[in-house]
């Protein structure tokens, strides 16, 4: 039997500010697959920070862009794309220097990527030059 | 819709108190920042976060504990952490925070540790 794909979609305003909205609508996400509360909270705090990348990096001051999450559901997967038109970053750049290294520099740099690497079952990025920046995020269903 | 975020502050002796309300995200780090270093720059460096009535906690709030540690420790005090639900409490250690700071259970644990002299 086929499965049946539902996909529900938010756009925000650029600004740290509109995270809570964010936040709310990927907890309905969780709960309308059928996850854990531990596990929408996962899904909240990836696809925050997700979010939060876009807002302060991809953009910057821009409030007039867009941030948008997509969420697609079927029966085996939660998949949440955040997708901007800002600048796009190489995942490959992120530092993957120890804790121990990052507080020694007075740093906190990459910290968003590994938790969302922690809390997905997947996570890709990509860069359409001139059109749009896209992370799609997996979480595989538990049956 | 934005996020609900405060932080209440005492003193006992010349130890500090901040408990942490609400959540912290990207959008009210900024807020706990200016806090932090409004102390550290008034040379309260026994510091005490009380994460009791945090709800919820991003990179963004994290990097604020980080990015304060090293000078807070440089300058002979620190920054104890206690009371974190286990939501919150997840997030310290999915990016292994437990190593590198002191975390307990209760205020008055951070205190003990304070007067027993573990920096």
């Amino acid at each position: 039997m086929a499965s049946i794909e539902r996909t529900f979609t938010l756009q925000v305003p650029s600004n740290t500010e509109n995270l809570a909205m964010i936040r709310d609508f990927v907890n309905g996400i969780g709960l309308r697959a059928g996850l854990s509360a531990g596990e929408v909270a996962k899904l909240e705090l990836a696809v925050d920070e997700a979010c939060a990348n876009v807002i302060e990096h991809a953009y910057g001051p821009e409030v007039t862009k867009e941030v948008s999450v997509r969420a697609t559901l079927d029966e085996d997967t939660v998949q949440i794309d955040v997708v901007d038109t800002g600048k796009g970053f190489d995942p490959a750049g992120i530092s993957q220097k120890n804790l121990d290294q990052l507080v020694a520099e007075r740093k906190s740099g990459g910290l968003g990527m590994r938790l969302m690497k922690t809390l997905m079952d997947e996570v890709h990025y990509e860069v359409i030059p001139g059109q749009k920046n896209e992370l799609r995020m997996i979480k595989r269903l538990k049956k | 819709m934005a996020t609900s975020f405060s932080v209440q502050r005492k003193t006992a002796g010349d130890l500090t108190i901040l408990t942490l309300n609400g959540f912290l995200d990207a959008h009210t780090a900024p807020e706990f920042e200016k806090v932090v270093q409004q102390e550290f720059d008034a040379g309260n460096i026994r510091l005490i976060v009380d994460c009791g009535e945090l709800t919820y906690i991003s990179s963004a709030g994290l990097g604020v504990f980080m990015s304060f540690i090293e000078d807070i420790r440089d300058a002979k005090g620190d920054l104890k952490i206690c009371n974190l639900t286990p939501k919150v409490a997840q997030v310290f250690e999915i990016l292994g925070f437990s190593s590198i700071f002191d975390m307990v259970p209760t205020v008055d644990d951070a205190a003990k540790r304070f007067h027993d002299g573990v920096d």
